[in-house]
């Protein structure tokens, strides 16, 4: 704030509480006009006297304005003048999340040393690792976590960077950040429409046979070193798996042809600010049960 | 202590109270008026024993009620935390509030129905600004004697007997606000424990000093709560008084609009009254020009509000009618006819008949019945199971691999019952879609289950944009409780 509407601030702040202490006990005295003096207002034949206020509401105006000083004093209001009790928004936000931390800790505390196999069968972890999954992660993955374009699904036990407990947690901890190039410059077009239908007959599409096995060339030079040379992907890299029909950004030849163009950026954000190491342990729990549910009622 | 009763034959020096309220000749004159205190003379009679069938069962009721227990729970407990409001076998459920909703309104149109017929009885009789009023107006009377004794108690220089009688008034008064205070959070914080722990204290915290209420067993919420209603009450009782029902009744403001010349009030009859003065009993006061009041001040002595009831109605009269059973005790020793001040209406006051059964009235009385009906068909066919659904909102819809058109959903599912049940859930509104994750769920009692869903639809299958589509929860298990709730589905623009 500039010294200027500091200034402006204070002023004003003063000037309203002079005028307050003012009209307070300047108008004090009144005309006595006897006991049947009206203030001269009628609605429908009916006259309002002008009979006196009752004390304590004037001194309930008196602790109004004693109290507003000292909480001026006491708290920031006058400009940029910190208060004495050095509050601020921040510090009572930070108290109120150690607060809490101290009382909710121990809750997710208990599940620590607990490996995450045992924790999918406690019902009452489960629903908080979900509570937790609908407030950080159902955003991306959607509320059932199955995903959708270009945010993976959680549920379907295909995983680009590997679904043991110890690799979910790695995940969530550090996140992800998983980089396609484009490819437009070296492949040219006729390379992407050929690599593209290359791509595509590992899922066992129909294809175009020459135009395949000219991909398949490129396929070897450019894309097994992430993908492999079977193209199943490599978790170590978070390259997905090409042999089945699972795309995380569509399957269709426009759509995998877009992706050998352009490339492709998919982030996962890291949670290590955002979460407790005890939440994502629960989290993990979470989401690797999801994966690991039986078949599911329809 | 003085428990005498007072005699209205007893002497007293008599002081015009609405003289002093309006001090007439004065040149100047403060904005604000010290309260006058008002000495309030004890009077038995009729009302005034109707007065202890209304009083007291709401008191014990008010007070008993947090100690009541039900199927191995507080009967009544309003359970904050859990959000959950348990009165005997019913428990109402933040999705209830329309119910509560409803309380209110019948509540409201019961006091105008009341208000529209006879005035401000539920003032005089069951407000709990007067029955508290009372109760700490008796414990006065109790430990400081009569209203004369009471004023030359005042008067007094302070001595031991004074100090000693307004000690014990006020501990008295503390005392019943503090079991006020204690009952009424006891609604909202299971009885036994809160009185277990309002009585536990940690000596050896409370010596250590913190500045922190840690040696205390009340939570802080508790006891800032029993301290706020404890100090409210004793202050408002003791007091404030009749300030709280001038001052800061809304009540006060707004009945004058419902009475109208067939509301019973209590009223002077002038007529009969006037003029009034003072004489002997046994003489003809006809003969020398007076009226039937013989001018005792008694029910200006006995007002709780200080009124003066012969001046015609006043906003701040409550109908008690203690000034009634004052005046009638007066008008039995004289000999006269008992009723100079009555329960009566403005249209007999002035000879015309009382027209009880009029519109306003009757259209009161119907709208409070049809409410009442409706409130309690609702609790009847209440079903224990809600569901709420909340579309996914982070994008309109969900195309898969294979072309599907998905959007997501979460239910939660709520168990009202008192037994676990089992849950189908369908949908209906969208031909050819169907339902992707569990769609049968167990939901414990009182707990809240949330089911993550999805619906997925072929696009050829998709006639609309924005699909109306309808949930479905229904127990599985031989009970026929059935939820539905509404919400939508979005898919791209059909051609």
């Amino acid at each position: 704030m500039s010294s200027f509407w500091s200034l402006w601030i204070i002023v004003l702040t003063t000037i309203m509480l002079i005028g307050t202490v003012w009209i307070l006990f300047a108008n004090r005295k009144t005309k006595n006009t006897g006991p049947d003096a009206t203030t001269g207002h009628v609605y429908d034949g009916i006259e309002e006297y002008d009979n006196p206020l009752p004390a304590w509401w004037f001194y309930l105006f008196v602790i109004t304005i004693v109290y507003s000083i000292g909480y001026l004093i006491a708290y920031p209001g006058m400009g940029s003048f910190k208060g004495v009790l050095g509050w601020t928004q921040i510090n009572q936000y930070e108290k109120q999340v150690a607060k809490a931390e101290q009382k909710y800790g121990a809750i997710f505390a208990q599940y620590r040393d607990m490996p995450v196999e045992q924790v999918i069968q406690d019902g009452k972890a489960l629903k908080m690792g979900q509570r937790m999954f609908a407030n950080n992660c159902a955003q991306c993955h959607g509320s059932d976590a199955r995903g959708s374009y270009g945010f993976p699904n959680l549920t379907d036990g295909d995983w680009l960077y590997g679904g043991s407990p110890e690799q979910i947690k790695t995940t969530l901890i550090q996140g992800r950040s998983g980089v396609m190039p484009a490819w437009a410059g070296p492949l040219g077009e006729e390379g992407i429409v050929n690599v593209s239908n290359y791509v595509l007959s590992l899922n066992g599409r129909a294809v175009d046979a020459d135009s395949a096995a000219a991909g398949q060339e490129k396929f070897a030079m450019f894309c097994t070193s992430c993908h492999g040379a079977d193209g199943t992907g490599n978790i170590a890299l978070g390259a997905p798996n090409l042999t089945n029909n699972i795309w995380l950004y569509g399957g269709s030849p426009g759509l995998v042809q877009r992706t050998l163009r352009n490339g492709r950026n998919g982030q996962m954000p890291s949670h290590e600010k955002i979460l407790s190491e005890d939440k994502i342990h629960l989290l993990t729990a979470y989401v690797y049960s999801l994966s690991q549910t039986p078949a599911e009622q329809e | 202590m003085n428990k005498r009763v007072d005699k209205p034959t007893e002497t007293v020096a008599v002081t015009d109270i609405t003289e002093e309220f309006h001090p007439a000749g004065v040149g100047e004159l403060d904005l604000y008026q010290k309260r006058e205190k008002i000495y309030t003379r004890r009077i038995e009679g009729f009302y005034q024993r109707i007065r202890v069938y209304t009083g007291w069962p709401l008191l014990l009721g008010y007070f008993l009620l947090p100690w009541l227990n039900w199927d191995g729970r507080q009967a009544v407990l309003f359970d904050l935390p859990n959000r959950q409001f348990h009165i005997f076998n019913l428990t109402f459920w933040p999705q209830d509030f329309p119910l509560l909703a409803w309380m209110m309104i019948i509540a409201a149109f019961a006091l105008f129905t009341v208000t529209a017929w006879a005035g401000r009885i539920w003032c005089g009789y069951t407000c709990p600004q007067t029955v508290w009023t009372a109760i700490f107006m008796w414990v006065e009377q109790w430990c400081e004697g009569s209203r004369n004794q009471r004023i030359k108690w005042d008067k007094a220089p302070w001595s031991v007997e004074k100090f000693a009688r307004k000690l014990s008034k006020h501990a008295l008064w503390g005392g019943f606000a503090l079991l006020t205070g204690f009952s009424f959070v006891a609604y909202f914080s299971p009885a036994r424990e809160l009185l277990v722990n309002l009585v536990t204290i940690d000596f050896a915290a409370l010596l250590s000093l913190g500045f922190n209420l840690d040696w205390w067993g009340l939570g802080i919420w508790e006891a800032s709560w029993i301290i706020f209603f404890t100090l409210a009450t004793y202050i408002n009782a003791g007091w404030l008084r009749e300030q709280v029902c001038m001052y800061m009744c809304p009540y006060a403001r707004f009945q004058s609009v419902m009475f109208d010349q067939d509301t019973l009030i209590v009223s002077y009859d002038y007529h009969r009254g006037e003029s009034r003065g003072a004489r002997k009993k046994g003489v003809d006061a006809s003969e020398k020009g007076l009226g039937d009041c013989v001018d005792c001040q008694i029910c200006v002595q006995v007002c709780p509000t200080g009124i003066d009831i012969r001046d015609g109605l006043q906003y701040e009269c409550i109908n008690c009618a203690l000034c009634i059973d004052g005046c009638n005790s007066v008008m039995d020793q004289m000999g006269y006819e008992k009723g100079l001040i009555r329960y009566t209406t403005e249209n007999s006051l002035n000879g015309q008949p009382t027209n009880f059964l009029r519109p306003r009235l009757i259209g009161y009385a119907v709208a409070v019945v049809v409410m009442v009906a409706i409130f309690f068909t609702s609790i009847i066919v209440r079903v224990p199971l809600k569901l709420d659904v909340i579309r996914d909102r982070d994008r309109l819809y969900i195309q898969t691999t294979e072309g599907y058109i998905e959007n997501s959903y979460t239910l939660k599912v709520i168990n009202m019952d008192q037994q676990s049940h089992q849950y189908q859930i369908s949908f209906s509104g969208l031909e050819g879609a169907k339902i992707i994750g569990k769609s049968k769920v167990v939901v414990i009692p009182g707990e809240l289950s949330e089911l993550p869903i999805r619906l997925s639809i072929d696009p050829a299958d998709l006639e609309k944009t924005n699909n109306t589509i309808e949930f479905n929860v229904q127990a599985i298990d031989g009970s026929d409780y059935e939820a539905i709730a509404e919400s939508r589905f979005i898919g791209p623009r059909v051609k």
